[in-house]
């Protein structure tokens, strides 16, 4: 699992040993958590992505792939559908974070949901000092092209699985590629991944 | 005309029931293969025909000596890759390349014409299925099809589950639409009104079949396969041969006299009363009808693998129908993909050169 992006690699490790179980990846880009839930973890993973060149390179892997808008096309699978979702970075890209989020505990009993943390020190200050939209390392792109339409922290994210009734059942949060601790999480996390239950 | 050809044929040793409680005896299925079958049986790819479409996917065409219809995608080292697999391509039934259809002979001794009963598309499965029992092929590696070859695919993943492993939909549909079905009424009502085609008992007729009819039909056809665009590009307004309109009614327009060749070509291959009870195939096909009315409960259960792709600029089966299947089989929790692609043909693109749709075929059925 080294070749993973850190969050889905803490991801696979979660579901190692779940052999049998079924994953729904949102936004699963190339396939590559979904490739390794299958080959390492014997887990039967879908996933739904937009780019249709990604879609085309999960096919080429053996993967089941549709094609699709997250904002839209997660209404098409019925209630509980699988085990797990996974929405790795993308939750700041949806048109409605707050529904996608209800879809995703539609769909599954547990989602996995990893995110740039908009708090983190570096933005702060670009913003504070700067007076511009921050770019950073964790968020490269410029105000104008960048896909995050709904810049979200890792406060209002609790606060939102609270709002909606849910519960955070573990969170790991992340700087430099590398794991960190979770005390002033807000303020040091660039990005920060949780796993959200009903 | 038509030289003398003598297709590989499978005779169907009982009667085939058909959807309509008719059934057809002494049916015969005209069929090619490619690639060796290994011991186990495993590796046989089945390829469906579209509506005017034959066996000939990979090798010449008996009567037209064109390169077969699918030769880019279907060989060695190609997508379909023949070094791996046996492929196997079967005439439908209704049709006219060899398998049994409106101009072969009745018992009586006298071509069926209009006494050939109405299929099916899932009739034309049931041939084929009987093909496949007649060849010892348990379960097929996959099963694809593009347009009416989709709808077969589909039609055998719904009603015969375990027969394959893989299967893959390309530009085609779970239904046929009130648009679809206008269509080939348009070119229905060509055929029959030409005056040779004399209730389609024209085949004692040396060559004065109803050819005028089907060319009609055939241009009202080949319009829907293609777009806008890509008929904009190709001829725009652009004369044809001259410099200047004739004010009169002859091929001024360069798209005019493409489709009166694409007319009067496909009159020398096919036979209007195959056009008739093809077309007739088509418009029946609605898989959720043969399933209660809910087309999830038509693959409830399934073990196959799935993959659909739709083309972008395809307006005879949009990807909202490719999307309506992909819906289905996901409630179904069945393994399915679903890419929509690129290109400006309209629906006939999934016959033209397309590096992607390569990939996505060699890269499901290898995966």
């Amino acid at each position: 699992m080294a070749d993973l992006r850190f969050d889905l690699a803490v991801i696979a490790e979660q579901l190692h040993g779940q052999a049998g179980k079924t994953v729904l990846d949102v936004g699963c880009g190339d396939g590559a958590l979904m490739a390794v839930l299958r080959d390492n973890c014997a887990i039967d993973a879908r996933g739904i992505e937009i780019d249709a060149e990604l879609v085309e390179k999960c096919v080429s892997r053996g993967l089941s792939v549709v094609q699709g808008d997250a904002n839209r096309d997660l209404a098409d699978y019925p209630d509980n559908a699988f085990d797990y979702t996974v929405l790795g970075q993308t939750l700041q890209t949806s048109a409605r974070p707050d529904k996608t989020l209800e879809e995703l505990l539609r769909v599954s009993r547990t989602a996995f949901i990893s995110f740039p943390n908009f708090a983190h020190w570096r933005t702060r200050s670009a913003l504070l000092f700067g007076g511009r939209m921050p770019i950073t390392r964790a968020l490269p792109v410029s105000w104008y092209e960048t896909e995050n339409i709904h810049h979200v922290t890792v406060e209002d994210f609790r606060s939102l699985v609270k709002e909606k009734g849910a519960r955070i059942e573990r969170r790991w949060f992340f700087s430099g590629g590398k794991e960190i601790g979770t005390p002033g999480a807000n303020w040091r996390a660039e990005f920060g991944l949780f796993q959200v239950s009903r | 005309m038509a030289p003398a050809f003598a297709p590989t044929l499978y005779k169907v040793p009982e009667d085939l029931p058909l959807d309509s409680g008719q059934s057809l005896s002494g049916a015969e299925i005209a069929y090619e293969t490619y690639g060796t079958l290994n011991e186990a049986k495993s590796n046989a790819i089945l390829i469906c025909h579209a509506l005017t479409g034959d066996q000939y996917v990979a090798s010449e065409h008996p009567i037209t000596g064109k390169p077969g219809w699918w030769e880019r995608m279907v060989g060695p080292g190609k997508p379909i890759d023949t070094d791996r697999f046996h492929v196997i391509c079967a005439n439908v039934i209704g049709s006219c390349l060899g398998s049994t259809g409106p101009k072969s002979l009745a018992p009586d001794g006298k071509p069926y014409a209009m006494r050939f009963p109405v299929i099916t598309i899932r009739d034309m499965v049931r041939g084929t299925v009987a093909l496949l029992d007649g060849l010892g092929i348990e379960k097929l590696h996959g099963v694809v099809g593009g347009s009416m070859g989709g709808m077969q695919a589909l039609s055998l993943a719904a009603n015969w589950p375990e027969r394959a492993e893989r299967v893959l939909v390309i530009a085609s549909t779970a239904r046929h639409s009130a648009q679809n079905i206008a269509f080939h009424e348009v070119g229905r009502q060509a055929i029959m009104a030409d005056p040779a085609w004399a209730d389609g008992d024209y085949y004692g007729n040396e060559g004065n079949g109803p050819e005028a009819g089907l060319s009609v039909a055939r241009m009202a056809a080949h319009i829907t396969y293609l777009s806008e665009e890509g008929l904009t590009e190709k001829f725009g307004r652009r004369l044809q041969d001259r410099e200047s309109k004739s004010f009169g009614f002859d091929a001024d327009f360069q798209v005019e006299s493409y489709l009166r060749y694409q007319g009067s070509g496909f009159t020398q291959r096919f036979d209007a009363n195959s056009y008739l009870y093809i077309t007739r195939a088509m418009d029946y096909f609605d898989i959720a009808e043969e399933h209660g009315g809910k087309l999830a409960d038509a693959f409830a259960g399934t073990t196959s693998r799935f993959c659909l792709v739709s083309f972008d600029t395809d307006w005879l089966y949009p990807t909202a129908e490719s999307r309506h299947v992909v819906h289905a089989l996901n409630s179904t929790r069945a393994k399915v993909s679903f890419v929509e692609l690129s290109a400006n043909a309209g629906h006939d693109s999934f016959l033209l050169p397309h590096d992607q749709l390569d990939r996505v075929v060699g890269g499901f059925l290898n995966g």
